[in-house]
């Protein structure tokens, strides 16, 4: 489990650095991040070290800022890792809104971050799987 | 034969006083001369009569027309000059909206044969109800105009205003009638149709707004046709405000003479002032109303010439007849008389609005519409701009909308949903396809607080 937060961004030049410079000038370090965007706006999305004081500083800053449960999975860094998880995830009838991959790397495994549709049922599903995944104070000292 | 003859004779000296010939094609000077032409100082005798005829009945018969005049401490034999018009209290488009629908109507119910309204506002639309006169007298105005702009018995007109409770179509429709036009009731929309239409049925003018003149002919260049092919010659162009650099690039690359009507729904819909072959400035029928310039903070009236909101009278409406309508258009009067011979005021070409109102594709938009229609969607506050713009000749609205935390999404798809549905709501609100945008919050220009709600950036 951990706590991702989401900000809203217009398709303009400068927005993003003016996110990162907020952050930065905090001293919040980003663990992980992705942009989904449209023509008109974008979303980006970031695991940070402080995810309260991200989301005190950046709704301070005038951002529309959300905080959004995620699940890190942790999985072996080689060929097939993934595959084998989503194929799992795939039996469990566990729908996946979006995923991407955390920055630094943790020994010989891998970090995907999962938002799902219903993070309950996923936890249950991982534990009876075997899929592992991180606790939520472990994931911000990364 | 005695008969026929002198019918003849009476039909070429019809002829020689109203129309000429150039290169074979005989040309209408005039639709209604007694009228159009009348001495100024018959015409206000006119206007004075019809004017106490028109105060008295609203007077009697619209118990909101006799509490404005009773808290003004004006009755009805009071008014005894044209200059005794500015007694009389101003009618607003609040006026309209208290009395929906029918408050204001001075006619029986049984005696309305038609009811049009204004197209795409919220809440209360601005109703206006016709007696087979009124009619008739808006028919008249059509006629001339569309004769103005060279309409005949011969001619063939495509009417691409919207018919329906939009006064465009309807309007434009009865006047050609009059002619003895042959009208095609096209309507809008299919703009590849309208120009199969257009060069199969022969049209010979046809009757849009001026945007969509310069749609068709972006459709006609795709289509391969010949220009040659076409009996295209002119066309009356209206409902939405347009620049004389317009005009000129429609009578450029059409090659035809493009003229200009004013009108809206409060008054009649179009046909109460129409260009004649000089262009300088439209012609309002005076005979079937009266103008006066007024100075838009103090309702003070202008002197002749002044430059200030256009105020409207009606003379003959039967059923809504407006006594001092503010039209909130800014503009001047000119009462020389034309070089057309004409003897009716001019009214310049509108230069803006003394109010808020934005006209986008001949739709009425005001940002308090778009406001109330925001606030009825949950989670969404009201911080909103209007972006207008003209794309490949056709007006565009652009709302952007400031996204709260309430609304936000951490996916694409929820806020591509929220963009959908905000647009959806506002289609079907204004009347018009709204383009949405989600914007940051602050994004908004704010002045002194105060958020710009409007960038024009159409250069009309």
């Amino acid at each position: 489990m951990a706590k991702q937060i989401s900000v809203f961004l217009e398709n303009k030049s400068g927005r993003l650095a003016h996110v990162t410079k907020v952050l930065g000038d905090a001293g919040i370090n980003i663990r992980a991040l992705s942009i989904a965007d449209t023509s008109d706006f974008g979303i980006l999305r970031l695991i940070v070290n402080d995810p309260i004081n991200a989301y005190k500083i950046l709704k301070e800053a005038g951002f529309t800022v959300s905080e959004t449960e995620v699940i890190a999975v942790r999985m072996p860094d080689s060929p097939g890792g993934l595959a084998s998880v989503l194929d799992q995830m795939s039996e469990e009838n566990l729908n996946i809104e979006y995923l991407y991959a955390f920055l630094g790397m943790s020994g010989n495994e891998a970090l995907v971050v999962f938002k799902v549709e219903d993070i309950k049922k996923a936890k249950i599903s991982f534990d009876s799987k075997g899929i592992k995944f991180m606790e939520e104070q472990e994931l911000y000292q990364l | 034969m005695k008969e026929l003859q002198e019918t003849h004779f009476y039909l070429n000296y019809c002829r020689k006083i109203t129309g000429i010939k150039l290169g074979g094609v005989e040309i209408m000077l005039y639709w209604n001369k007694d009228m159009e032409c009348m001495p100024r100082e018959q015409l206000q005798e006119l206007q004075l009569r019809r004017l106490k005829e028109t105060v008295y009945r609203v007077y009697s018969f619209v118990p909101a027309y006799k509490a404005k005049m009773d808290e003004a401490g004006v009755k009805p034999q009071d008014i005894n000059s044209l200059a005794d018009l500015k007694y009389l209290p101003f009618l607003t488009k609040k006026d309209f909206r208290d009395n929906y629908p029918f408050g204001l109507l001075a006619a029986p119910m049984s005696d309305v044969v038609r009811i049009q309204s204004s197209s795409g506002t919220t809440g209360k639309p601005t109703v206006a109800c016709y007696t087979k006169n009124d009619i008739n007298n808006w028919a008249e105005m059509m006629a001339r105009g569309l004769t103005n702009a060279g309409a005949t018995r011969e001619s063939v007109i495509q009417i691409t205003w919207g018919y329906g409770l939009f006064t465009g179509g309807l309007g434009g429709h009865y006047g050609a009638e009059k002619i003895g036009a042959a009208v095609l009731p096209a309507s809008g929309g299919n703009t590849k149709r309208q120009v199969t239409l257009m060069h199969d049925y022969g049209v010979t003018m046809l009757g849009c707004t001026p945007s969509y003149a310069l749609v068709m002919y972006e459709e006609f260049l795709q289509s391969g046709l010949k220009r040659s092919e076409f009996k295209f010659k002119s066309g009356l162009f209206g409902a939405e405000p347009w620049s004389e650099n317009m005009r000129k690039e429609i009578e450029n690359k059409w090659e035809i003479d493009a003229y200009d009507v004013y009108g809206m729904t409060e008054l009649v819909g179009p046909g109460v002032a129409i260009d004649c072959a000089y262009k300088k400035g439209l012609h309002m029928a005076e005979d079937h109303f009266i103008a006066e310039i007024i100075n838009p903070d103090t309702g003070e009236v202008l002197p002749e010439g002044s430059h200030g909101e256009l105020v409207i009278t009606s003379l003959t409406k039967e059923a809504f007849p407006v006594i001092r309508y503010r039209t909130r258009d800014l503009t001047s009067m000119n009462y020389e008389k034309c070089d057309c011979g004409r003897t009716h005021a001019r009214i310049k070409k509108i230069l803006g609005r003394s109010d808020d109102m934005l006209i986008i594709r001949g739709v009425n938009v005001f940002p308090s519409m778009v406001e109330s229609i925001l606030l009825q969607i949950p989670g969404i506050e009201p911080q909103y701009q209007l972006i207008v713009d003209r794309v490949n000749n056709m007006d565009r609205l652009e709302v952007q909308v400031e996204v709260s935390e309430n609304v936000f999404s951490d996916e694409v798809r929820k806020m591509e949903e929220l963009e959908a549905s905000i647009s959806r709501e506002l289609n079907s609100g204004l009347g018009i396809a709204v383009k949405v945008r989600l914007v940051e919050p602050k994004s908004i220009e704010r002045s002194e607080g105060k958020a710009k709600r409007i960038i024009d950036n159409r250069n009309i």
